[in-house]
């Protein structure tokens, strides 16, 4: 088994920040790639200065998040706006397979980097600009956030309860779709120029990627011109199929049956209390149309109980049954996660450790490894001009001097 | 962009086997949007996974489910009966042609019928099976029934969403497998980066709870830094560590998302936002204001809630849509809340020409489906047809290809085997 090896000699520049773009080539890096993350003093990676921090501690180098999306990549800080400073970047890209980026639509070319201009020093190279509506259309330069734009893509409407306003999702769910939508494309497009000896651009919109995961429900309106509500915990194929209530505070399970068969062996579970018997719940269609009250039944069973208890009693008896687990249940209980080791211990040279996780995948022969922790800001600024791009002493102290290095 | 009628597909080279049902299919269509030639195979009298609703005009069937059309655009299909032994031989005859692999069994299933990882690399080591389950291949869990509720529950996502008086709820649409299928996708297309330098094929294990606990970004780090739940779930409103801002909000014919003050971009748009509150008579104490030199967290409570008392009025009278327009116009960061209809409806999506029209020539209809998340200059999503019938694909696979006569081929449906 040889660990992180699979993209091992890919090289991508990576101009992007935030949640999206640095979890796509963390992905890379975890993976083999090397990767190096343009910074930028006026304007840091904003993921670098959100909660939370470690000890509590705000600091550029101390934030959980970026500490987690950023494992295994070298930071060059350069000024853009100076023209040497993009000179430096050209020259990164004359030796990369992939350039991302994640600003807002023409940001790049007003720096001189758009595809036209990388192309120049590397013909075949894979370029792609993420945003959140695409490079163009009538909404394309509207500035927004996965925060918002979820609720764009529907995601709010489809989360609640019927009886109430739309909820948020807690994270930017759309800032968690498109980042795997790139990797595909980026992965793709790769092979194709494996193949081909031809790089692209590609112009991907979160908005259009994130679309694809309401595809049934889109569907539901082009053929049917039903427009899809959010229910709540219902499912018309299930029930029960909900959310109960467990001892300990804000502790809850879930419970899922599809069949008769899962009904059975819950009741059984259950000790076979007498109202499970009753005609209101015998068939699928009976426990749909008494779903409130069975709902109620069941909570006053589940609430005797810790939420592991209930999960595990009832999978042992194959009904589908899970704990509703806390950020501290999947840091210090789970098992499985443990097991899976998705969460990696790294130790940073200045803040000490943080964690970062793993792509939920394993790959047997070349499984994911973090290359080393995130870098601290501008880390690898020296490395990279003189190791890298062989410049010499004189040049680098004369363009840290005069700002266009930080 | 070039005529992208003109251009390739990036993955067309390539043939997938899909056994997954729901809970996978989407990676290979994925795979199969790039191009990929990839062939569904199903059990005799097709896939359990069509029988979900909701199904084309309501009528159940399984060609018209509309979750089954959805994620199995551009595939084709056969059938096969893997748990017998001639369906096993068959199967490992299609694996020397096949580059993937995808399917979605409980873990050991396939080993145990002698179609696991270890056999399929002896007949073609250059295979990638990737393998999606709600818990991966080994561990406590992974043996557990989970369909999407479970599996949201057990990610951490479902604490976090609903509001504080009542459960936590989930999204009335499955979404936990959707993450774990198009993560599955993404692992296939790394092992097969290695394989096309190597030679080398690999078993691909995918954690759908591993996938889902991908979109939680802060809680887990904030038990591991600070021993604490930072977030709790606020209905419509977003809280960390007791900060509280509203993001959704009523207008007069539905719900918009708007952050007071989001960012830069957010404060750039702040004067003419406040003017067009002024033209109503609403917030005549934020005029003037230095927004761009506003720190947020330092304004008093009485004064965003004030504020966000006025924005309130503003937007229950006006619809979304004239809310969003204005927004555009000002380069303000407000978003609608739409349903599907208005996703359906954005001219966005339309000046993008995102949607295709599928012809489906045994209902007698096209149906609209979402299309190309990408432009590129020099390659083009695939659109191609839908869905296959039940078996349609047969006769090309098993006497084109294989080579079966077709009395081989109907002794073995007899016998119900394809």
């Amino acid at each position: 088994m040889m660990k992180n090896n699979a993209l091992a000699g890919l090289k991508v520049v990576d101009f992007s920040w935030v949640f999206t773009g640095p979890i796509v080539t963390k992905y890379l890096g975890d993976h083999g790639a090397e990767v190096i993350k343009i910074e930028s003093a006026v304007q840091p990676d904003g993921t670098r200065v959100i909660t939370p921090f470690k000890d509590g501690i705000p600091g550029i180098d101390r934030s959980g998040v970026f500490a987690n999306y950023n494992s295994s990549k070298y930071s060059i800080t350069i000024n853009l706006q100076e023209p040497r400073g993009v000179e430096i970047a050209r020259k990164l890209v004359a030796r990369a397979d992939i350039v991302l980026e994640t600003f807002a639509p023409g940001a790049m070319s007003r720096l001189g980097l758009d595809y036209d201009e990388l192309q120049k020093v590397k013909p075949d190279i894979i370029m792609l600009s993420m945003s959140m509506f695409g490079q163009y259309g009538p909404y394309s330069n509207q500035p927004t956030f996965g925060q918002l734009l979820q609720t764009t893509n529907g995601f709010a409407h489809l989360l609640g309860w019927p009886d109430r306003a739309p909820s948020l999702p807690v994270a930017p769910y759309t800032d968690y779709i498109a980042p795997w939508y790139i990797l595909i494309a980026l992965l793709a497009a790769l092979d194709y120029r494996r193949r081909t000896g031809k790089g692209q651009y590609i112009d991907l919109s979160m908005h259009e990627a994130s679309a694809h995961f309401t595809a049934p429900e889109l569907l539901a309106y082009t053929v049917n011109n039903r427009i899809q509500n959010r229910m709540g915990n219902r499912c018309p194929d299930a029930a029960p199929h909900g959310v109960y209530p467990c001892k300990g505070h804000d502790r809850w399970c879930t419970i899922a049956v599809f069949n008769n068969d899962e009904w059975q062996a819950l009741c059984q579970v259950m000790g076979n209390p007498g109202w499970a018997r009753s005609s209101s719940f015998d068939t699928l269609l009976h426990r749909r149309e008494n779903n409130e009250e069975l709902d109620r039944l069941i909570g006053e069973w589940t609430i005797n109980y810790a939420p592991e208890d209930i999960m595990d009693r009832l999978q042992a008896a194959g009904v589908a049954a899970g704990v509703v687990q806390t950020g501290e249940d999947l840091i210090d209980n789970d098992p499985q996660l443990r097991h899976r080791q998705h969460f990696v211990e790294m130790n940073h040279a200045e803040t000490g450790n943080h964690l970062t996780e793993r792509p939920p995948f394993r790959l047997s022969r070349t499984p994911s490894e973090p290359q080393r922790p995130f870098p601290s800001f501008g880390e690898h600024t020296e490395y990279i001009c003189q190791e890298i791009l062989g410049m010499g002493d004189a040049e680098f102290a004369e363009l840290v001097g005069t700002g266009v290095l930080y | 962009m070039a005529d992208e009628e003109q251009m390739p597909p990036m993955l067309d080279r390539y043939r997938v086997l899909d056994l997954t049902g729901n809970r996978g299919a989407l990676c290979g269509k994925a795979l199969a949007e790039l191009g990929a030639d990839v062939i569904k195979v199903e059990k005799p009298g097709g896939d359990p996974s069509r029988t979900i609703g909701p199904f084309y005009q309501d009528i159940p069937g399984p060609e018209r489910s509309l979750p089954w059309l959805a994620f199995n655009l551009n595939k084709r299909g056969i059938t096969l009966n893997i748990e017998t032994s001639k369906g096993q031989e068959l199967f490992k005859r299609l694996i020397r042609t096949a580059d993937f692999v995808i399917e979605s069994f409980t873990p050991g299933y396939l080993d145990n019928l002698d179609l696991g990882y270890s056999s399929l690399s002896e007949i073609n080591p250059g295979i990638i099976l990737t393998s999606i389950t709600p818990f991966g291949q080994t561990g406590p869990y992974s043996g557990y029934n989970a369909p999407d509720l479970i599996t949201m529950a057990m990610s951490g996502y479902l604490y976090l969403c609903g509001d504080s008086d009542r459960p936590p709820v989930r999204f009335s649409s499955d979404q936990s497998y959707l993450q774990g299928s198009l993560q599955a996708a993404v692992g296939t297309l790394i092992a097969h980066y290695h394989r096309e330098l190597s030679g080398e094929g690999q078993h691909v294990d995918v954690s759908v709870q591993e996938s889902m606990v991908w979109a939680l970004c802060y809680a887990p780090l904030d038990w591991y830094l600070l021993k604490a739940l930072g977030q709790t779930r606020q209905g419509g409103y977003w809280q960390r560590f007791g900060v509280t801002y509203r993001v959704i909000w009523p207008c007069k014919d539905g719900y918009v998302a708007y952050r007071l003050l989001m960012a830069q971009p957010g404060a750039n748009a702040m004067n003419e936002f406040v003017a067009s509150l002024n033209a109503e008579g609403l917030g005549e104490d934020m005029k003037g204001i230095d927004w761009s030199n506003l720190r947020f967290d330092q304004v008093p409570q009485e004064d965003i809630d004030r504020w966000e008392d006025q924005i309130g009025t503003y937007f229950l009278r006006h619809t979304k849509r004239e809310l969003h327009e204005e927004a555009v116009r000002q380069r303000n960061v407000l978003q609608p809340v739409n349903t599907m209809q208005d996703i359906i409806e954005s001219p966005q999506l339309a000046a993008r020409d995102f949607w295709v029209e599928v012809e489906h020539p045994e209902l007698n209809t096209a149906i609209t489906y979402p299309g190309p998340y990408f432009k590129s200059t020099e390659t083009a999503w695939h659109k191609g047809h839908r869905a296959p019938l039940i078996g349609e694909h047969n006769e090309e696979i098993y006497e084109k290809e294989l080579g079966l006569s077709k009395e081989e081929l109907s002794a073995l449906m007899n016998d119900n085997i394809i």
